[in-house]
């Protein structure tokens, strides 16, 4: 009776998490968002496939985004690296510089409400292991944006890549000035650590960055998207 | 008609060489582009974004940027860079050399090994030997 017992709970406990992942979300997830997002943590992490794939991984999104801005994204979708990803794919030769070439850029498609509340729901689920995203890792504390602005500028080199605010700053990553809306504290914090944690090959370099700088940027970045992108 | 003959010859034999050459040129030229296709997937992937798909320092992060990054096809300013800066460079970054932080640190991307590689194939951008 006990063992019957101790096995049914043991299969509630199974059951649980995935009859939780078998909803309307989780099947817009798998029939429409793998083709270009991997929802699993893929085995192949070569440079090949990072030049393959049409779209963030997604297998951690629960730890990454904030669940009302992935509501909102999916209704209206636009463009948050400048030169798309990956970016490599995306460029031609300018009179001055390398511009953006928009021609072989798809634009993500477009969700109805509830397909969109479903999906970021769904979304929301995967969470990321402990050893990728260590919850509280970012302290929360305020920065002062004149420091952060200097550090993320002249001191880190970040807006190299990305830009603080629109149209200044890099296009190979991800505009930040929507960050604070866009994603949690302790995945900007995790990711800025070791963004090779995340994706042995990512074209973003691990700046080696010691504790109290790494707070001072994700508390920096988050406050931007309060700030700027308002 | 001795003298014709062997002008015919040496003709046929000039003929010969530039037509072997131009069998030659293009067998070197993709000999070396599979030497260098890691390396080059490699720089297209990570340095392209500010030293540009052309290798001429005009990325598409430049534009903004404080510093310039390098222009690899500069035989001059590149020979003048001993190889083990070139090596420390791609590795630690640019603060490790006295150079801008915006230059960052991929030895957490690549390897070694592949550090040696795109060495190796910034002196073929160049054109600029094997430094000092």
């Amino acid at each position: 009776m006990n063992r019957h017992l101790l096995a049914a709970l043991g299969l509630g406990l199974i059951a649980g998490p995935a009859l939780a992942a078998d909803g309307i979300g989780a099947g817009l997830l798998k029939s429409q968002c793998i083709g270009c997002h991997a929802i699993a943590k893929p085995e192949n992490t070569s440079l090949d496939r990072l030049w393959e794939r049409k779209g963030p991984d997604l297998y951690y999104a629960g730890s990454k985004f904030n669940k009302p801005w992935l509501e909102k994204w999916l209704q209206n979708p636009v463009r948050i690296r400048p030169a798309g990803e990956l970016y490599a794919r995306h460029v031609k030769g300018g009179t001055k510089e390398d511009v953006v070439d928009e021609s072989g850029m798809a634009p993500h498609p477009k969700l109805p409400k509830a397909d969109a509340e479903a999906v970021a729901e769904a979304l929301m689920a995967l969470v990321a292991p402990a050893e990728l995203v260590s919850k509280g890792a970012f302290k929360g504390e305020k920065v002062s944006m004149a420091m952060g602005g200097m550090f993320f500028g002249k001191l880190r080199g970040c807006g190299a890549c990305h830009m603080a605010k629109p149209g200044f700053g890099g296009a190979s990553g991800a505009e930040l000035y929507t960050a604070g809306e866009r994603l949690q504290g302790d995945y900007i914090y995790s990711y800025i650590k070791n963004p090779q944690q995340f994706d042995p090959r990512i074209w973003m370099p691990t700046l080696n960055l010691a504790e109290p700088d790494l707070q001072r940027l994700t508390g920096y970045i988050l406050q931007l998207g309060a700030t700027e992108a308002k | 008609m001795m003298t014709n003959s062997r002008q015919l010859a040496s003709t046929f034999s000039l003929a010969g060489l530039a037509l072997a050459s131009c069998f030659m040129l293009p067998a070197n030229a993709a000999a070396a582009d599979e030497q260098y296709a890691k390396a080059a997937r490699n720089y297209d992937t990570y340095c392209a974004q500010c030293h540009g798909i052309n290798r001429n320092g005009r990325g598409i992060n430049s534009r903004d940027m404080s510093v310039q990054p390098r222009d690899h096809t500069d035989a001059k300013g590149m020979g003048d860079i001993p190889e083990n800066e070139i090596l420390k460079v791609i590795k630690e970054g640019g603060l490790a050399v006295n150079k801008s932080v915006l230059m960052p640190a991929w030895g957490n991307v690549m390897s070694d090994t592949e550090i040696r590689e795109m060495a190796a194939y910034l002196r073929h951008v160049c054109n600029c030997g094997s430094g000092k």
